[in-house]
């Protein structure tokens, strides 16, 4: 079974051509950072903009690269929400012409699923339950997935977003945008262990996540220091703000595992890219005997590829766009 | 212009400021929450939240990413955040004036980035620093505001 995938549902213009559920034959990718560095966050006007300019392109490149056409594909599957809505508009519209056009059934996905199960579907030795990491801009959680479409969130951000702590960090030491690659950048020359910012809740019995002590302290003490800041010192905070996160994210997801007994491990999202953090969670995982499974670099990244490889198993709800439109939901809840 | 002063001493202290300015709030409010990154408008939000009747369950989340976050305490709360849109146009573009709703009570953190586009009946709230932890908090209507004892304590 083909399926042609799209999804919008934020700064990444993205199309995909996928097989049953596990084969990714394409996976194009245009991102929009270059436009939105200039503005520090994304700008969601220029994001929808930039959509509609792009999108033909983009699911031409995907069904050129998987040696496709419009006509071979079975299933349409787009990204639902969360997002951003005029961006979500671009590329359900997108689809639905496509429907009509060829006939073609398609049906909405979940963001985030498809990042809690891109690094899952098609891995024949994955048992559940599974314990995902969701860790983006605009999302941190725990979830215990039980099975595809069975899931029970069990920890989730009080505040602010892992991601979002990043974006704004690096605006408060004048680093640009996207954030997060920039302070991880800069970490690198750094010492994490410099500095010892909070760890918000860590110490709570819950599975929930606080950033918004952490981004206040790493404020105080870019204020406390005297300016200019020396590259080093400089390097030593990003270091140490990264290693806060890291730390509050791994102790978390590891004592969730084990109070739920669960033996799997996945992590997903822009975050998950973050080099201090995949190998605190490599490390940590190895010594308490846990079975971590990460995604490749590019399922990281908001993609089209995530979205069709699910898709398969919401096949049966696929609807021609004459009989049933789907409506774009930005705060597309995560069903439990 | 309309002004009193409040200051907080904890992240505890102003939210449960939020708490006590919610119990003065009415359908169809708007909040304009002004300050740096880490002054508390966030903080600020939760304790109107909670104020309003929203269940303790329900986190109140910083929008900055998503721009709104919809609350169903005892009337609808929208919390908008404009950290992320550039221009006027944007605002109007992303939908968001369809939040300032007469059956709602609205709250707009980094107001001040696109002041023209608030309603008359905005309440400004404008957070400082005084200190590590010590928050100054002024909270500002319009001489023509329906209901001036909304701002006082």
């Amino acid at each position: 079974m083909n399926i042609l995938a799209i999804e919008t549902s934020c700064d990444e213009t993205s199309a995909a051509v996928c097989r049953d559920g596990y084969e990714i034959l394409s996976n194009v990718i245009a991102s929009q950072d270059d436009i939105h560095a200039h503005y520090g966050g994304v700008v969601p006007e220029l994001a929808a903009r930039r959509h509609i300019e792009i999108i033909g392109q983009v699911a031409n490149k995907a069904l050129e690269q998987a040696s496709a056409g419009f006509e071979d594909m079975d299933i349409l599957a787009v990204t639902q929400g969360p997002g951003l809505i005029g961006s979500l508009i671009v590329g359900i519209s997108y689809m639905q012409g496509v429907s009509y056009r060829y006939g073609i059934p398609m049906v909405g996905i979940n963001h985030i699923e498809g990042h809690l199960t891109a690094p899952l579907l098609g891995n024949q030795q994955v048992c559940y339950p599974v314990l995902g990491l969701i860790v983006s801009g605009g999302h941190t959680m725990l979830v215990k997935m039980d099975d595809v479409g069975k899931y029970t969130v069990i920890g989730r951000t009080l505040d602010d977003a892992a991601g979002e702590a990043f974006d704004k960090v690096a605006t408060m030491m004048g680093l640009g945008y996207p954030g997060g690659p920039l302070v991880s950048k800069l970490a690198q020359k750094g010492d994490p262990n410099a500095i010892r910012f909070p760890r918000g809740l860590l110490r709570s019995q819950s599975f929930d996540f606080s950033f918004s002590g952490l981004k206040t302290a790493v404020l105080y003490k870019l204020k406390s220091e005297s300016h200019p800041i020396p590259e080093q010192r400089q390097a030593d905070i990003a270091a140490s703000f990264e290693e806060a996160v890291a730390d509050a994210l791994v102790k978390k997801t590891l004592r969730a595992a084990k109070q739920y007994g669960i033996k799997t491990i996945t992590a997903g999202g822009g975050v998950i890219r973050n080099a201090r953090l995949r190998t605190r969670l490599e490390k940590q995982c190895c010594k308490h005997g846990y079975r971590l499974v990460l995604p490749e670099p590019i399922l990281c990244t908001d993609n089209a590829g995530m979205i069709g490889t699910l898709a398969y198993y919401y096949r049966d709800r696929a609807m021609l766009a004459k009989d049933n439109a789907i409506d774009p939901i930005p705060s597309l809840k995560f069903v439990g | 212009m309309i002004t009193r002063e409040y200051t907080t001493n904890s992240a505890l202290q102003t939210k449960k400021l939020g708490i006590k300015l919610a119990e003065r709030l009415q359908k169809g409010d708007v909040i304009a929450l002004c300050g740096e990154l880490g002054a508390g408008k966030t903080c600020l939000t939760q304790g109107i939240c909670r104020g309003l009747g929203l269940d303790k369950a329900t986190p109140v989340t910083s929008p900055t990413f998503t721009l709104v976050n919809e609350y169903r305490a005892a009337m609808p709360v929208y919390h908008i955040d404009l950290y992320r849109i550039a221009s006027d146009e944007e605002f109007y573009f992303s939908g968001l004036d369809e939040f300032l709703k007469d059956d709602a009570v609205t709250i707009i953190e980094w107001a001040n980035k696109h002041a023209d586009v608030l309603p008359d009946r905005t309440l400004f709230i404008t957070i400082t620093f005084g200190g590590r932890l010590r928050r100054n908090i002024r909270i500002s209507c319009d001489e023509g505001y329906h209901d001036k004892q909304k701002i006082v304590f």
